[in-house]
């Protein structure tokens, strides 16, 4: 084997095993963050945390009662604003649209993705803070839908083109109009899929916190209804992590326990659904 | 689906009206009207969301004009802004991550798509997609906890004692920094880089590879001087989207930067960026100027990932319609 080939040889296998290093960095980076908050999440996780109020500082106990209720809150509104838009959006692009305004409702749908969480919170404020003239679940509830909306359109879309055109042609020909066709048949054969799509959406917008600083603010107590302040899961994990309190660090562990279990658990689940779904022959 | 439209076009004689009637009759024109106007409505959402952040900043854009941008002086009790601090934290600790993300994520995509079999290379996407949905408050969590002391106690005085003669690693570190940021936002963007890059580099043709290796290339030569090339504008396309994402990132961001508007040499001193300046002071923002300054601060950010996550679309786009049409 002549030197060139031997270091041609050498450099192949060095740089193919940088690559897995760089792979293996990664991956145990997730691992540290699972082990790292169950480590120190699961010791301060208790019934009291689901259970009772915040405790004011210097008192041991407490829980985030409120912010769990809270979260849910916001999680329901932004599913009453986001699903439908993003649904019958995407019934739009993959059974109706046109060329160029499918091309365009597309992308724009892409680019409101990328937006950052903290611009979609000044545009809630402007929009919904600014007219009520107070903070509020429902402003909260509203900057978190406009996040669902562009992965719940690109989901239903194309799931709804996954499914296969013969069921459609079917329906068509046994007399159906196209709108009953779209509703009887084309929607339930992509049923999970646009379902694990929603899922997907309520995951990412359950961890945000910066659309929610100045729109669903925060609240120590219970909320007394829609349109007053709300405590969330994340907003509290950033304000307890911030505080100077040991205690308080302690109940953020925990809430960030909750709250990435609640997300992986999503993310982990809808994987496994779709994977059987596409597994099954059809 | 054909077939339906040319029916409706031969509905006899008095032609559209009548045809417009009947698909109104069946329900076809109704469905397809409310549809529409859903998904003209996420347009609209968009278009109301530039409109909203143009007006709201027009106080400010008005009174600074481009000083905004060239000066330092944030002071909003005299309500003199200047962003330029904001801006200097914004673009150094993206371009820290970004150069730190890129080695590391381009490498561990070509692990997974040109050694890794097909079905580990998709268990482990998977894994670092999970990676992605990690919420970023708890990346700062982990941020103030872990990172915060790692840099203080090991990695400042580390630096300092090794290139402390450079201004970048010069004085005091409280472990809160432009480097701490610049540290979890690598972490938070590599996920990034590394799926869409997997990708890219997985909708290169086989023909390529194959014929790169039969003409007596290495694994490594034929990845890097044939596979790489290929799928290169798809790869610029991923590092776009994370400098959009490093950019716009916040919660993360905002936990580790030390909130300090000054420009430092050092990249131990802290810093601020756009985005944590919203988050700080939007709620304390009383006079309509102060808000007018930090929504300008927004449209501003707004502008650029909205141009960089366009390029990046367009850039992806091309690379997969390229792999695709050859194969």
């Amino acid at each position: 084997m002549s030197l060139r080939t031997a270091w041609r040889k050498s450099v192949n296998v060095i740089m193919l095993s940088l690559t897995g290093a760089c792979t293996l960095v990664i991956i145990s980076v997730l691992f540290f963050i699972l082990g790292y908050l169950i480590w120190n999440g699961g010791k301060d996780i208790s019934w009291d945390f689901f259970t009772k109020l915040p405790a004011p500082v210097g008192e041991p106990g407490g829980g985030m009662a409120n912010a769990i209720v809270g979260s849910g809150k916001l999680l329901l509104l932004a599913m009453l604003f986001g699903v439908p838009i993003g649904v019958l959006g995407g019934v739009y692009l993959a059974e109706f649209g046109g060329r160029t305004f499918g091309f365009l409702v597309r992308y724009t749908t892409d680019l409101l993705n990328g937006v950052p969480s903290i611009i979609i919170g000044i545009f809630a404020y402007t929009v919904v803070v600014v007219p009520m003239h107070r903070f509020s679940a429902l402003a909260g509830g509203f900057a978190l839908g406009v996040m669902t909306v562009p992965i719940t359109v690109r989901s239903t879309e194309q799931f709804l083109r996954a499914v296969p055109n013969p069921l459609r042609e079917g329906a068509l020909a046994l007399g159906a109009s196209k709108w009953k066709s779209i509703v009887t048949v084309i929607l339930p054969a992509a049923s999970s899929g646009i379902i694990t799509g929603i899922m997907l959406a309520l995951a990412r917008v359950a961890g945000e916190t910066a659309p929610l600083l100045f729109t669903a603010f925060n609240n120590h107590y219970w909320s007394s209804g829609w349109n007053q302040p709300v405590s969330s899961l994340p907003v509290m994990i950033y304000l307890y992590a911030l505080s100077g309190y040991r205690d308080w660090h302690e109940q953020a562990w925990a809430a960030g326990l909750v709250l990435l279990a609640f997300v992986l658990v999503v993310n982990v689940s809808t994987r496994l659904v779709l994977s059987r779904r596409t597994s099954v022959p059809r | 689906m054909s077939s339906n439209v040319t029916v409706v076009k031969r509905a006899p004689d008095s032609g559209s009206v009548r045809a417009f009637l009947h698909k109104l009759a069946v329900g076809d024109a109704v469905a397809h009207l409310i549809t529409l106007v859903c998904a003209a409505s996420i347009v609209l959402i968009t278009s109301v969301l530039v409109y909203q952040l143009w007006t709201n900043s027009a106080l400010s854009r008005h009174a600074f004009g481009w000083h905004f941008w060239t000066t330092q002086a944030w002071d909003p009790v005299f309500e003199h802004f200047g962003a330029l601090a904001f801006l200097y934290g914004t673009v150094v600790t993206s371009v820290i991550a970004l150069a730190l993300a890129v080695p590391v994520g381009v490498g561990a995509a070509i692990f997974l798509a040109e050694l890794a079999p097909p079905q580990v290379s998709d268990m482990l996407a998977f894994v670092i997609d999970l990676l992605a949905a990690v919420p970023s408050v708890i990346y700062g969590l982990l941020g103030i906890f872990v990172v915060v002391p790692f840099v203080r106690v090991y990695l400042a005085p580390f630096l300092e004692s090794a290139l402390g003669s450079l201004p970048l690693f010069k004085g005091p570190s409280y472990g809160v920094g432009i480097l701490t940021a610049s540290l979890v936002l690598t972490i938070m963007i590599v996920p990034f880089i590394i799926s869409v890059s997997r990708e890219v580099l997985l909708a290169v043709p086989r023909e390529q590879r194959e014929a790169a290796l039969a003409l007596g290339a290495t694994r490594w030569e034929s990845t890097i001087k044939v596979v790489v090339p290929y799928a290169r504008a798809g790869i610029a396309g991923s590092i776009f989207l994370a400098m959009a994402r490093a950019l716009g990132e916040t919660m993360a961001v905002t936990m580790v930067i030390g909130n300090e508007p000054r420009i430092a040499a050092s990249l131990l001193a802290p810093g601020y960026t756009i985005a944590s300046v919203i988050a700080n002071e939007f709620t304390e923002a009383t006079g309509s100027m102060y808000l007018s300054a930090l929504i300008e601060l927004g449209l501003v950010l707004f502008l650029v990932t909205f141009i960089l996550n366009g390029l990046a679309r367009l850039l992806i786009l091309a690379t997969e319609q390229r792999g695709g049409s050859h194969a």
